[in-house]
């Protein structure tokens, strides 16, 4: 044989997007952990649903999910229940305290840390059965660069990257952002920065990035990706507070400084990434 | 497969049990990972077994054992009948893990060990390399020189790949004139140069088929590495390899691709760069790069 045919009946054609993205799905990611990628999934879901979208917030961290915890919601039927056919895709949506949708992904999980055909099957299905009730899909990842982080980020048509001002997070995110371009060829990230000490910090970082991606990141084809910073969110005592009383802040302390940028994330979100 | 470890954590107290695993192949008992025996069914070793040899069919083993050579290194079964038991299991699941024709690892063991590699990968952190090769043009030589002088150079390939890799390395027949090569523990840096040994050693390999006939053959190359710290599967990272072969191939064959965007590194060069400023204390970088005036939510409402 002369060319090369497919190896196995089980990998027919080898591909490395598993789908096209879809519109309205934003996955919020960062590469390191602990860096308040959940807690800004759940604040900014409650500052769109207080703009009158509706919105669902998928824990799309199987492997070790949080959500639950921030939210401080334990329901009985969970995502791993969908995946198991134990129960059906509404059943395991739930109101959260915010005014938005939740599917959280429930303990015993674990066996779906690792992206397996069925794994992307089921999950496919499932977001692309939500789609046509929402206005706003939320996918929170998990930390790192798993497969299935990066499977999830491929279903969404814009990615929200979020990174505090430490060297680690940076260097994670950055790595994320690179691994993003190669493997998924994205043209725009989103950059939020988190726990900003000063005014202007997240703009001189997402400078610094781009010069950074400009000199090493930019594919064979020449046009490089484009850094846009969505906002900051200030450190602020009250976010603390918030995420030890497992209390949304958006509806405890709206009027923090925190919540004052989340809620003009939420607004900037609407007017730029959300298509119309 | 593990059922050997199985056995080993089960009946650790039973002596002779512990004395025929550690007779079994090696890589039965290397399987340490709970994740690799979802409770298998194993029989109580507490009971004793009653059955007798006389009782098994064991001719169709047997002549199966005879036909892959390993039949006469069985212990007679009148010395001892575990052992020779034993040793017909062996022998048949070596005949189950290997390739026929060449010898080599077949399939069933190549995605054992693709999956031992990548629990190895997520545990340690150690880079592995996957490469698939094709034999260019093998239809030219099975339908010019006919299926036996195939099959000799498919298995001089096989001889050849073998001795261009450590000992720790699994080079399996995949499928028709395809081959894979795991090597475990494979730095970044040395794969491309692994890779180009292999298939300049097969390009300077003469197979004669006949005593008038030599053939000289080539193969296209693809690799991709198991992403770092993170548990993939074995389908994406074949997928991955695939591609790359498929890339060795339209590009004109006999040559190598190797896949490196799963390899998440950032260089020295790139945190230079991304902290080069903090690293030298200059508090003014912020304000440096920041030209213009947009405020953050924060200071709009902070006095």
């Amino acid at each position: 044989m002369s060319e090369i045919q497919p190896s196995s009946p089980e990998n027919p054609k080898p591909s490395t997007l598993p789908v096209a993205p879809f519109g309205k799905v934003l996955a919020v990611t960062s590469g390191k952990g602990g860096v308040g990628k959940t807690f800004v999934s759940a604040n900014l879901a409650a500052a769109l649903a207080k703009r009158g979208q509706r919105v669902l917030v998928l824990d799309a961290d199987l492997g070790l999910a949080n959500l639950d915890v921030v939210l401080n919601l334990y329901p009985k039927i969970t995502l791993h229940d969908v995946f198991t056919g134990k129960a059906k895709l509404e059943q395991a949506i739930i109101k959260a305290p915010g005014g938005f949708s939740v599917l959280l992904a429930g303990s015993g999980m674990v066996e779906y840390s690792r992206l397996t055909p069925e794994v992307r099957d089921d999950f496919l299905k499932i977001v692309s059965g939500l789609i046509p009730h929402y206005d706003v899909l939320l996918l929170d990842t998990g930390a790192g660069i798993s497969d299935v982080v990066l499977f999830a980020v491929s279903l969404a048509s814009e990615v929200l990257v979020v990174a505090t001002p430490e060297p680690t997070s940076l260097t994670d995110a950055y790595a994320t952002i690179k691994v993003l371009v190669g493997q998924q060829a994205r043209k725009t990230v989103r950059l939020i920065v988190n726990q900003t000490a000063r005014l202007g910090d997240g703009r001189a970082i997402t400078a610094q990035l781009q010069q950074v991606l400009d000199r090493f990141v930019t594919p064979e084809s020449g046009q490089g990706v484009k850094l846009l910073h969505l906002g900051d969110i200030p450190a602020d005592p009250m976010v603390r507070q918030a995420v030890m009383r497992r209390q949304l802040l958006m509806q405890t302390m709206p009027g923090c400084p925190a919540g004052l940028a989340i809620s003009q994330l939420a607004t900037k979100v609407m007017d730029t990434v959300i298509p119309r | 497969m593990p059922t050997g470890n199985t056995r080993s954590r089960r009946s650790s107290n039973n002596a002779r049990e512990i004395d025929l695993i550690s007779r079994t192949r090696r890589q039965y008992v290397l399987l340490d990972f709970p994740r690799s025996y979802p409770n298998c069914p194993v029989a109580d070793s507490t009971i004793p077994s009653p059955v007798s040899l006389h009782d098994l069919r064991l001719g169709d083993a047997l002549a199966l054992l005879k036909h892959g050579g390993t039949v006469d290194s069985l212990v007679p079964p009148q010395e001892s009948s575990i052992e020779y038991l034993q040793g017909v299991i062996d022998g048949l699941c070596e005949l189950s893990l290997k390739d026929p024709l060449t010898g080599l690892a077949n399939r069933r063991q190549f995605h054992t060990v693709l999956e031992r590699g990548i629990e190895v990968v997520a545990r340690s952190g150690e880079s592995a390399l996957l490469l698939m090769l094709d034999i260019d043009h093998f239809k030219k030589v099975n339908d010019t020189h006919g299926h036996q002088a195939g099959d000799q150079v498919l298995q001089a390939i096989a001889k050849c790949l073998e001795g261009c890799v450590r000992p720790m390395d699994t080079v399996a027949r995949y499928g028709g004139e395809e081959f894979a090569v795991v090597l475990p523990n494979c730095q970044v840096s040395f794969g491309a140069a692994v890779a180009e040994r292999i298939r300049r050693a097969v390009e300077a390999l003469s197979i004669s088929i006949s005593p008038l006939v030599t053939l000289h053959v080539t193969v296209s190359m693809g690799g991709a590495y198991a992403p770092e710290w993170v548990r993939s599967t074995t389908t994406l990272w074949t997928e991955r390899a695939d591609l790359q072969l498929y890339r060795a191939k339209s590009e004109g064959r006999n040559r190598v691709c190797l896949d490196h965007q799963q390899v998440i590194s950032v260089s020295a060069e790139e945190k230079n760069m991304l902290f080069g400023h903090l690293a030298l204390g200059d508090p003014a970088w912020i304000e440096a790069v920041n030209g213009d005036s947009t405020h953050s939510a924060a200071q709009k409402v902070n006095p």
